[in-house]
């Protein structure tokens, strides 16, 4: 999947958790900006494992700890870009 | 109202195949948690939890009965001879006709369901044992106990996740003080440590893959666990009369719902929980020495409980003792409020106040007494034992020193 695939798949995700269109997320969004609680997030992120087939580390209870930023939507796609990298590449 | 003492108590759990050994690990602050010893557990990222170990089924019960109990059947009959054995009591005429078993559970018979699905979608079987209906139902362990010790009376199973346990012991006590039966056998139990049971809690993200750290800064989550505790719930007059030894007396209980968020707890629900259990009991704040906190080790559970707690009790909040023996035993789900009130019988009675093991780190957001990592001793006139379940559903118990 192409870069440019990767971004779109993964802002669509996350516009359908936060019930807007995809135009309306931009990479420099939060979470908190599109309005996506904890439980959001946590589908947020089957999600994405899902579309991509990988696993992505991530605990509820300290979701800023782990190695996977989820500060913007942008920190958020250069993480699964590099997920992919490693564990389909 | 009648009084409603408590006459007879079993366990199985993580911390021991008994009451006596369970109170001994407690004292002890002994971690029940470890290796998951399950099939397929390299498929699964949470790969710990407290079983019960050194349990051989086959020694407890013959061929047939097994093929009608689940774990959590076995588990909570195991319990329910003991504490009947200790209460003394034999079950007949009126007696029997009234009195009854009230039990809380959360997933049923797990381990049936697990293992007949594997049957049926993993090895393409098209035939599963007959008994797979009754084995695997949220009532059987009810059903089997009413069954073994002739309680005739109300009998049913309590499901409210989280807080089943303490849910069934509150109707159960609400029962006996009301007059409507003479004896409840309440509790609980959960036996969902197998490899569907592990996947669905693993999907939520709120797991830890080390430890149950409760009211630590460093907590990264819960940990599953297993067992049952079952308990006697006799009326005060009923149990003098036949000369019973009490061990503690149940002095109240409230229920609340949070009715906002399907797992965020509310500090609201959970403080309006705990001041009902007081008001009902007629107590003052004041007048409690411990709680056995929900304490599941989540970052979001062990805030909200401990700022309830500072609501509730005002400056006495700093003078009393709360602990989770949740780092012990692990979370039993549905069966984690009856476990637990062992550790509130401990505190009246025995005067030991239970540990929190694991404690690390000091968090500024639970900053209590919670007896980090060494039991300790103290008189405790009043003892509350908190549950709030997934669903904002809570139910805290009282008991006072006989």
């Amino acid at each position: 999947m192409s870069a440019n695939k990767v971004d779109q798949k993964v802002m669509e995700i996350i516009a359908e958790q936060a019930l807007l269109e995809p135009s309306e997320v931009t990479r420099d969004s939060t979470l908190e900006d599109l309005g996506i609680d904890s439980l959001g997030l946590v589908e947020c992120i089957f999600a994405i494992e899902e579309a991509f087939d990988i696993t992505i580390p991530f605990n509820a209870n300290e979701p800023t700890e782990g190695d996977f930023d989820i500060s913007t939507v942008d920190r958020i796609i250069r993480g699964v870009e590099r997920l992919i990298a490693d564990q389909k590449g | 109202m009648k009084r409603v003492v408590i006459t007879g108590a079993g366990t199985i759990n993580p911390l021991g195949h008994s009451v006596p050994e369970t109170l001994a690990s407690m004292r002890e602050g002994r971690c029940g948690i470890g290796p998951l010893d399950i099939p397929d557990v390299e498929r699964l990222s949470i790969r710990i939890g407290g079983q019960v170990r050194d349990y051989d089924p086959e020694s407890r019960f013959n061929r047939q009965q097994l093929s009608l109990y689940d774990r959590f059947t076995q588990f909570t009959l195991i319990a329910a001879r003991e504490a009947m054995a200790q209460a003394g009591l034999t079950f007949s005429g009126e007696l029997a006709a009234r009195s009854g078993v009230v039990l809380g559970n959360s997933g049923g018979g797990m381990n049936t369901l697990d293992a007949n699905y594997r049957a049926v979608y993993e090895d393409g079987k098209n035939r599963v044992h007959p008994f797979v209906v009754p084995k695997l139902m949220n009532n059987a362990a009810a059903s089997h106990v009413s069954m073994e010790f002739n309680l005739k009376g109300p009998s049913f199973t309590v499901s409210t996740a989280c807080a089943s346990s303490n849910h069934a012991m509150s109707q159960a006590f609400q029962m006996v003080h009301g007059g409507m039966a003479p004896v409840m056998v309440t509790g609980g139990s959960e036996a969902m440590l197998c490899f569907g049971g592990v996947k669905a809690w693993e999907g939520l993200r709120v797991m830890s893959k080390d430890a149950c750290r409760p009211f630590s800064a460093n907590r990264n989550g819960m940990v599953q666990g297993e067992g049952a505790a079952v308990f006697v719930f006799e009326e005060l007059e009923h149990a003098r009369a036949r000369g019973a030894e009490i061990m503690a007396e149940v002095v109240g209980f409230a229920m609340s719902s949070d009715a906002s968020d399907i797992v965020m707890p509310s500090k609201n629900g959970a403080a309006r929980a705990i001041r009902g259990a007081l008001q009902d009991a007629r107590l003052n704040t004041t007048d409690v020495g411990y709680i056995n906190a929900h304490g599941t080790g989540t970052t979001a559970n062990d805030k909200t409980e401990s700022a309830a707690v500072a609501d509730v009790f005002g400056a006495h909040a700093d003078r009393l003792m709360i602990s989770s023996t949740k780092s012990m035993h692990g979370h039993l789900i549905g069966g984690t409020g009856a476990v637990e009130l062992l550790a509130c019988i401990m505190a009246v009675r025995d005067g030991v106040i239970a540990p929190t093991i694991g404690y690390e780190e000091p968090d500024l957001d639970c900053a209590l007494d919670v007896v980090p990592n060494e039991a300790r001793e103290a008189r405790v006139e009043v003892a509350l034992s908190n549950a709030f379940a997934f669903g904002g559903l809570n139910a805290v118990l009282a008991l006072r020193r006989f």
